[in-house]
C-alpha cells in the first residue's frame, strides 16, 4: 500500500514538463544525426528496394506480366509481410536502434549524455523516440510509395480502388502496422543493445524466432512481435507449401488485443532498458 | 564545514573485475583547487569517474556537495566534468557541442546561446567556434571540452588532465582560468602529470599510487608530516659558514651544505619549526644579513618523489 502511495506521489510530483523538454531536445539532436550520418545509407537502400521493385513491376512492357487488381493486392500483401516486416523493417530497426547507444559507446561520446542533468530513463525515451521517428519516416514513406506505384499504374480503376474501395483502409492499415513494427522491434533492439556488446547474434536469434514462431504452441506465439503484426495486416497471406504443413493455426486476435499486446511488449522491453541504463557505467576500454 | 559543501569519499573501493581501480579511499575535499597526482594507473581517473557517477563504487559512498552521483539529474546542475576522452558526437561544431549540452538543461534558446558564447570566449575559441570539432587540433578540442564543462556555471569542476595537448600560451591561460574559478569559491579538482604546474595552483593535493591515497592535504602540511625525509631549506645570507657552524650543534639539523657561490646554505632538518626559531635567534645574535629563506623540497614534485619514489617531472 505504501509503495502504491509512493508511486502516486512520484507521478504527481515528477517534473513532467522538464522531462518532456529534455526528451524533445534529445529527439531533435538524434533525428538530425540519424538522417545525416553515413551509416543511414543502408536504411535508404532498405526502404527504397521494394519501391524500385514495384516501380519495375508497374512499368508496362511487352514482356511484362500483366496482373489484375486482385493479384497486385496479394503481391502487395506478400511484399509487405515478407519483405517489409521480416527483412526491411527488421534489419532497419536492428541497425538503427542497436546503434542508438552502442554507436555512442563505439564513438566514446555517451558520457556527454551521462554528464548532463538528464534522468537516464529520459535519455532512453528520447533516443527511442528519435529511432522510432526515423524508422517510421523511412519505412512509412516507402510503404506509401510502394502502394501508390502498385495501384497507380492501373489508372482510373486503381484510383477508384483506393479512393472508393478498400484501398484507403489498406494503406492506413499498412502504415499503422509499419509504425507498430518499428515500435516493437525498436524497443527490443534498444534493450538488447544495452545488454550485449555485439547485437548481431541476438538479432539473428530474434529473426529466427520471428520467422519460425508459427510452428510453436499458441502461448509461445504470443511472445512474438510478428504474431501481432500479422493479425493487423489488412490482406492475409495464408501459409503455403511446407510452411503450411508445420504452422499451428492460432485463433486470431482482434486489433483491440493485438495493438495493446504489442504496446505492452514494447513497454516491457523499454522498462528493462531503463533499469539497465540506470546502473550502466562508462568503460569504453572494455567495450 | 559541513558535508554539503565538500566532496566526500567514504571508504570507497572500485574493482574492475579483478583489477583494482581504487581501494579504501577516504577523502573530504573542500572548496578551492585540489590536484590529484599519481602515475598512470594510480586511480586518478577512476576517482573522478566515481565522483561523477560514470562508474559506481564496489563499496563505500561518494557524495558531492551532499548529492549522490546516483542522482545525475540533480548533481549535474552543479557539476561540470571535462573528461580525458578525446571524442565528440559526430559532425558537431564547437558551438553546437556546447549549445546542445546546454539545451539538455531545458533552458531557453536565448539563454543557451548566451552561455555558449560566454564559455567560448572564456577559453578563447571564438574564431573557431563554428568550425567542425573534427577539424580542431588536440589543444582546441581540449579547450572546447573545457568550455562545455564550465558553460553552465558549475560549483564543482572536475578536470581530467586538462593541460594535455595545450601549447604554452593556452596552458598559461587555462591555469589562470582555474585559479580564477578556485578564487570564485568553486571546487576545482584537477588531475595532471605536469607537477610544477599543478604545484603553482593547488590549494591541496591528493597523492595516489596503485589505487591508494598515499597522502592528502595542503602541500606544506603533507611535507611537514613526512618526518623520515628531513626538510630542505635554502638560506641565502652573507656568512653561511658561521650559520653552518651554529646549526651543526643542533640535533634536528641533519646536513648543512654550502652553496658554490659562497652566499648560501642548504640545510636539511627534521624539525622545520625549531629551525626557523633558531635561525631567528642566530640572525639577531650574530647580526647576520639574510637575503632569502625558502623551503627547497616543499612542492608536489618532492612529495611525489618521496612518497611514490619516481622522478616527478612527468608522472
Amino acid at each position: 500500500m505504501s509503495r502504491l502511495a509512493a508511486l502516486k506521489t512520484f507521478l504527481r510530483e515528477a517534473p513532467w514538463q522538464l522531462w518532456t523538454a529534455q526528451s524533445v531536445t534529445i529527439l531533435r539532436t538524434e533525428l538530425g544525426r540519424n538522417f545525416r550520418q553515413r551509416r543511414s545509407v543502408w536504411l535508404y537502400l532498405l526502404a527504397a528496394a521494394p519501391v524500385l521493385l514495384i516501380a519495375g513491376h508497374s512499368i508496362e512492357s511487352p514482356l511484362g506480366i500483366h496482373c489484375s487488381l486482385d493479384q497486385d493486392t496479394r503481391i502487395m500483401a506478400s511484399i509487405f509481410q515478407f519483405y517489409y516486416l521480416r527483412l526491411g523493417i527488421f534489419f532497419g530497426c536492428m541497425g538503427l536502434f542497436t546503434w542508438l547507444f552502442r554507436g555512442e559507446i563505439v564513438q566514446k561520446s555517451l558520457h556527454y549524455y551521462f554528464l548532463a542533468p538528464v534522468r537516464r530513463e529520459v535519455l532512453v525515451v528520447g533516443k527511442f523516440l528519435a529511432g522510432l521517428a526515423t524508422a517510421g519516416i523511412f519505412f512509412g514513406f516507402s510503404v506509401l510509395l510502394s502502394f501508390a506505384l502498385m495501384y497507380g499504374h492501373f489508372g482510373a480503376p486503381g484510383i477508384a480502388y483506393v479512393m472508393h474501395g478498400p484501398g484507403l483502409g489498406q494503406v492506413f492499415a499498412y502504415l499503422g502496422v509499419t509504425f507498430l513494427a518499428c515500435l516493437g522491434y525498436g524497443a527490443i533492439f534498444v534493450a538488447l543493445s544495452l545488454f550485449i556488446k555485439n547485437p548481431i547474434i541476438p538479432g539473428m536469434l530474434v529473426l529466427i524466432w520471428e520467422t519460425t514462431h508459427p510452428v510453436f504452441p499458441a502461448l509461445l506465439q504470443k511472445f512474438s512481435v510478428m504474431f501481432y503484426l500479422r493479425q493487423l495486416c489488412p490482406v492475409p497471406v495464408p501459409p503455403e507449401g511446407t510452411q503450411a504443413l508445420f504452422t499451428i493455426i492460432v485463433e486470431p486476435v482482434s486489433a483491440w488485443i493485438a495493438i495493446p499486446g504489442l504496446l505492452c511488449l514494447s513497454v516491457l522491453a523499454l522498462v528493462v532498458a531503463c533499469l539497465k541504463i540506470r546502473k550502466m557505467e562508462i568503460s569504453y576500454l572494455t567495450d | 564545514m559541513t558535508s554539503d559543501n565538500r566532496i566526500i569519499f567514504e571508504n570507497v573501493s572500485k574493482f574492475y573485475g579483478e583489477v583494482l581501480g581504487v581501494n579504501r579511499v577516504n577523502l573530504s575535499l573542500p572548496a578551492g583547487i585540489t590536484s590529484l597526482v599519481g602515475p598512470n594507473g594510480s586511480g586518478k581517473t577512476t576517482l573522478m569517474n566515481l565522483m561523477t557517477g560514470l562508474v559506481r563504487p564496489t563499496q563505500g559512498r561518494v557524495s558531492v556537495l551532499g548529492l549522490s552521483p546516483d542522482n545525475p539529474e540533480e548533481m549535474f546542475r552543479h557539476v561540470g566534468y571535462c573528461t580525458q576522452f578525446d571524442s565528440f558526437p559526430n559532425g558537431v561544431t564547437g558551438y553546437e557541442f556546447i549549445y546542445q549540452s546546454l539545451k539538455l538543461r531545458a533552458i531557453t534558446n536565448a539563454a543557451a546561446h548566451q552561455l555558449t558564447q560566454e564559455a567560448i570566449e572564456r577559453v578563447n575559441m571564438s574564431d573557431a567556434a563554428h568550425r567542425r570539432v573534427a577539424g580542431y587540433s588536440k589543444g582546441m578540442r581540449q579547450r572546447i571540452r573545457l568550455a562545455q564543462s564550465i558553460a553552465h556555471h558549475p560549483t564543482v569542476l572536475v578536470l581530467d588532465e586538462p593541460l594535455n595537448g595545450l601549447d604554452p600560451m593556452a596552458r598559461s591561460e587555462s591555469i589562470a582560468l582555474f585559479q580564477a574559478l578556485g578564487k570564485e569559491g568553486m571546487h576545482v579538482v584537477i588531475s595532471s602529470h605536469v607537477l610544477h604546474e599543478v604545484d603553482k595552483i593547488s590549494d591541496q593535493v591528493v597523492l595516489m599510487s596503485y589505487g591508494y591515497v598515499v597522502a592528502e592535504g595542503q602541500i606544506h602540511s603533507v611535507r611537514t608530516e613526512m618526518k623520515e625525509h628531513p626538510m630542505q631549506i635554502l638560506v641565502r645570507c652573507a656568512r653561511p659558514n658561521l650559520l653552518a657552524s651554529r646549526l651543526f650543534s643542533q640535533d634536528h639539523v641533519v646536513e648543512a651544505k654550502l652553496n658554490e657561490d659562497g652566499r648560501g646554505l642548504l640545510v636539511r632538518t627534521r624539525d622545520a619549526d625549531n629551525f626557523y626559531l633558531l635561525l631567528n635567534r642566530i640572525v639577531l645574535e650574530e647580526d647576520l644579513s639574510l637575503e632569502a629563506v625558502a623551503p627547497a623540497d616543499d612542492d608536489v614534485n618532492s612529495l611525489y618523489q618521496y612518497l611514490i619514489g619516481s622522478s616527478g617531472g612527468a608522472v
